[in-house]
């Protein structure tokens, strides 16, 4: 009837686990608790999880990220605190069954739930009122997006309380993915959350590829468009293509585990490298996937903070489409090892540094972006000089580890780690944070605290190198990643030192909760509310609407005559909102209730495919087909805003921006 | 607010130079043999090429963001300024010349120090073969002209290469002997190659380098680099043991187990290798003595047993 699933698959045995239930489940009860109390199911319901704004969308997406941030941070700083402990013949306090749970969590959280999650908000956000646009393509689809992330998202928490999670490492290399080596159902529980976030993170991917071809706003020809939609668009086009791949890789690994075939088996002719090689032929346009809208928040903070259009901007689109093709042409070098010919290492050894020339030209055009500016010192700069400065480094120490000659002795070792947490926290998380208090006064209307700001990011910076240059150090010294416990004592100081970074940095990570406190509490200060919709004096068009934007983003859509659009128009006095109308009825999608339905029934069938419990799978399945055949039925998915509505809505700022004006 | 940044970073230099001070040893950088002394020197030749752009990277993009910043109104303001080919040319030029330069010794590199490459040896010295597999979670050493066989401690003589044949009986792993150089994978019913030489006599740390479930950790072996009178005695003092392997003992070996202690095989059954790799190839290997296609009587009653297990 439950199929493997059993009271022993709790496991109560791990006072670690069982007293992180016991939080997670006061905390939950007392959210929920609050929620009915006040009330709020009904508005959260109506205003968040049916909604298909994609202003909506994006702040969930970002809360997700942080959640997700907060659990992979936890993995994070217990594995630093084992390694800091499990020395000379102490075995820690992490026996490898759970230890190894962690790292695997750790890198798959991080990546497709901080990461992806983080940098769809940012999408989500910004791309719409970027381009002139009043939503994306297809705002149901968006909905459906965040809601397949997020419960794949629960589905991986839920490992941690029933059952275990994967213990192969966060992309469950085979062989030891196999149910011959892992009979459990970590692995299966890894396979449905990829699985499923994976739909939401390949329709993210059409949907801003057919917002950003089909609905610029009129006279934003290609070169005309912002640099942060250019790193969405070729972002999307990375994921349209690569995400696929990873589907049918990890599909094939769940047809070995359920149905007992042989792709990357050890006998019966499977062959494990084929799986590496589909899962690097993602796994490498992955990074570039995450890093590339970093670049593009960049090319977007330090133009408006230098007061000066960006440097070299055909250039950067340039580099961009560059990385966006190399990106495919490098994946063999995650396996270098692997005792391919002298001359294939060698191709994509030179293919991977071939790389490091556009990402170069990139730092060099922030550089010269700067030069001769007037650059005011907001937070948002702290996190940008950071990232120059780090990201420099992780591309240097990238570039050795392309030369397989270099490699083989630095292949999987804690230098390898301390390289792509270099480029990945340094250029990715450095960037996305710089986004969000960049763009926070647009989303909610009032500016984020500086000062909480620039503590958090100081103590991610120097949390940084303390938490990441030791294992520079020890990956020389020959120490591997995903140990448990070790007994080289040249190694243990070295990590006591990366200890103290794992605590800097969650003291930053508690400087930006509180930042976000702060900032919620002072929100009524004169001086943090936006009122114009231009608190950095901005260039693009998301800058020339309300903050926040009305539901519609743009009454009547802007006419783009430059690149910097709204900066052209402020220079040359053209009203790009062009106040006073004529207003007309806008056309607008509906909420609805089909995308939670989707992910809830998608999470029944995940759990109960983990678990093998058959019936209720096929409850899952037949609860997303049904949905999607009622949704499709539906014609009652549209309305209109009236002239009129709107005409109320743009006076009532057109009032705010003069008494703003005759201050 | 300065001056504490600089204390706090002259704390920090204070620390880092009294951790390079207490004995901070380098294996990767410190090699005992000619792979890893070709490893360190393209690692090292690599590194300062990359400085050349990286260290004028970092310090004008302080430099510009110090200098540039709005309350220095000294400093030139053009707010128009956002093109010129002069610093596009040095821009795209520079780290493309470095890059070529880079791809050249990668490219020679990648020949030079290919494992499969065997490594040239003073005259009269014969390579020792040695035939390596991957056991969840140890390391089984074959030498099949000894006929001697070793769990979890390689001895090899100075100043003679060693040819190494590799493969895994469970799942994937990397061997990796951090002080003489290369890793390089080792898969079920495949075999990869590596060609290594101590030129030092010591006590090396080998290690797995691809992470392969719960007895990871443990998963290390000593390399005693001997001179050849010494390795002789040891391959004595291995032939003076009371265990066998062969088709009977082999399934218990294989058992996983973690932790596992030093053991010695005082005969090892020859073809034993070939019957391993064989195995899951349907009963056919490549033997890479000699080049040709063998097929392996013993293999499918082997694998029989290790399916039951």
């Amino acid at each position: 009837m439950l199929g493997r699933l059993s009271l022993s698959a709790i496991p109560f045995d791990v006072p670690i686990l069982v007293g992180t239930f016991a939080g997670v489940a006061i905390i939950g009860v007392a959210v929920l608790g609050l929620i009915t109390y006040f009330g709020k199911w009904g508005y959260l319901w109506k205003e968040w999880f049916t909604s298909v704004d994609h202003k909506r969308l994006a702040v969930m997406y970002i809360i997700l990220a942080l959640v997700a941030l907060f659990r992979g941070f936890a993995d994070a700083i217990m594995m630093r605190t084992q390694l800091a402990l499990a020395y000379a013949g102490n075995p820690g306090y992490l026996p490898p069954h759970h230890y190894d749970q962690i790292f695997s969590a750790h890198g798959t959280i991080m990546i497709f739930f901080l990461a992806m999650a983080f940098m769809t908000g940012l999408f989500n956000f910004v791309v719409p009122l970027q381009i002139g646009a009043r939503d994306v393509a297809f705002p149901f689809l968006n909905n459906l997006s965040f809601w397949m992330t997020a419960i794949a998202f629960i589905l991986v928490n839920v490992s941690l309380f029933i059952g275990e999670f994967s213990q192969c490492g966060w992309l469950a290399y085979p062989p030891l993915s196999e149910s011959q080596f892992s009979p459990g159902v970590g692995v299966d529980y890894y396979i449905w959350a990829i699985q499923l976030s994976g739909v939401g993170t390949l329709l993210t991917g059409v949907n801003f590829f057919v917002t950003i071809v089909k609905m610029r706003a009129p006279g934003m020809t290609w070169m005309k468009m912002p640099v942060f939609t250019w790193t969405a668009f070729c972002s999307s086009i990375l994921i349209m293509v690569s995400f696929p791949v990873l589907t049918v890789a990890v599909a094939l690994l769940g047809l070995d585990r359920y149905f007992g075939m042989h792709f990357f088996t050890n006998d019966g002719g499977g062959n494990q490298m084929m799986y590496l090689n589909l899962i690097w032929a993602w796994g490498h346009p992955e990074v570039y996937i995450l890093v590339i809208p970093a670049f593009g928040v960049f090319s977007e903070v330090v133009p408006a903070f230098s007061q000066k259009p960006l440097f070299g901007y055909g250039t950067m689109v340039y580099a961009t489409c560059a990385i966006m093709v190399l990106s495919f042409l490098v994946w063999v070098h995650h396996f270098f090892t692997m005792g391919a010919g002298p001359d294939v290492n060698a191709f994509f050894g030179i293919a991977t540094m071939v790389i490091s020339i556009p990402t170069g030209v990139k730092l060099f055009n922030w550089m010269f972006t700067m030069y001769k500016g007037r650059i005011q010192y907001h937070a948002c700069m702290y996190w940008v000089i950071g990232f120059m400065v780090t990201f420099t480094i992780g591309g240097m120490t990238g570039v050795m580890m392309a030369i397989p000659g270099a490699d083989f002795v630095l292949h999987n070792s804690l230098f390898l780690i301390a390289h792509f947490h270099n480029v990945i926290i340094g250029g990715v998380y450095f960037g996305y944070i710089a986004g969000m208090n960049f763009w926070f006064p647009k989303v909610m209307g009032f500016k984020m605290n500086e000062s909480w700001g620039i503590r958090a990011f100081w103590f991610w910076f120097i949390g940084f190198y303390f938490a990441f240059v030791p294992l520079y150090v020890v990956g020389f010294q020959g120490m591997t990643r995903r140990l448990n416990h070790y007994d080289n004592p040249a190694w243990h100081p070295w990590l006591l030192v990366a200890e103290v970074g794992a605590v800097l940095i969650l003291l930053g990570i508690v400087c930006q909760l509180t930042q976000l406190y702060v900032t919620i509490r002072d929100r009524n200060l004169p001086e943090n509310q936006d009122v114009t919709g231009d608190p950095w004096n901005g260039r693009s068009l998301e800058w020339s609407t309300s903050s926040p934007p009305p539901p519609y983003n743009f009454a009547i859509v802007p006419h783009v005559h430059e690149l910097d659009a709204f900066m052209h128009d402020k220079e040359n006095g053209i009203d790009t909102r062009h106040a006073g109308g004529p207003y007309e009825a806008i056309h607008m999608p509906k909420n609805t209730a089909a995308g939670i339905l989707v992910g809830g029934f998608s999470l029944v069938f995940g759990f109960a495919a983990v678990w093998y419990i058959w019936w209720l799978a096929a409850i899952g399945l037949i609860g997303v087909i049904g949905t999607v055949i009622a949704r499709s039925a539906n014609k009652d998915i549209d309305y209109y805003i009236p002239a009129d509505e709107v005409a109320r809505i743009e006076n009532e700022h057109s009032r705010k921006l003069m008494a703003q004006a005759a201050e | 607010m300065k001056n504490k940044l600089l204390a706090r970073m002259a704390r920090l230099g204070g620390l880092s130079s009294a951790l390079l001070l207490a004995g901070c040893e380098l294996d990767v950088l410190d090699p005992k043999g000619p792979v890893g002394e070709g490893v360190k020197s393209l690692i090292l030749t690599s590194t300062i090429a990359m400085l050349i752009v990286v260290v004028p990277t970092i310090i004008l993009s302080l430099y510009f963001a110090w200098h540039y910043r709005q309350s220095n109104t000294s400093a030139e303001y053009l707010p128009k300024w956002c093109h010129s080919n002069k610093i596009e040319l040095i821009i795209w030029g520079v780290p493309t010349l470095i890059i070529i330069f880079l791809a050249v010794i990668t490219y020679q590199t990648c020949h030079s120090l290919d494992p499969y490459k065997p490594l040239e040896a003073e005259a009269n010295t014969k390579p020792l073969h040695v035939e390596v597999v991957a056991l969840d979670w140890k390391w089984l050493f074959i030498y099949p002209e000894q006929g001697i066989a070793t769990v979890n401690q390689l001895a090899i003589p100075v100043n003679t290469p060693v040819d190494f044949v590799i493969t895994s009986d469970s799942v994937m792993n990397s061997f990796f002997i951090p002080r003489l150089g290369s890793m390089i994978y080792a898969m079920a019913g495949m075999q990869t190659q590596l060609h290594l030489l101590a030129s030092e006599p010591g006590d090396y740390l080998g290690e797995s380098a691809n992470y392969s479930g719960r007895g990871f950790s443990d998963m290390k072996f000593h390399t005693l680099a001997v001179s050849g009178d010494e390795f002789n005695a040891w391959v004595e003092k291995v032939k003076s043991s009371s265990e066998q392997l062969d088709g009977q003992t082999y399934p218990k070996l294989a058992a996983p187990s973690e932790a596992n202690p030093v053991e010695y095989f005082a005969h090892v059954e020859p073809g034993m290798f070939n019957t391993i790799v064989a195995k899951y190839n349907n009963g056919m290997v490549m033997d890479k003595q000699t080049g040709q296609k063998v097929q392996m009587q013993s293999a499918s009653a082997m694998s029989d047993m290790n399916m039951k297990e």
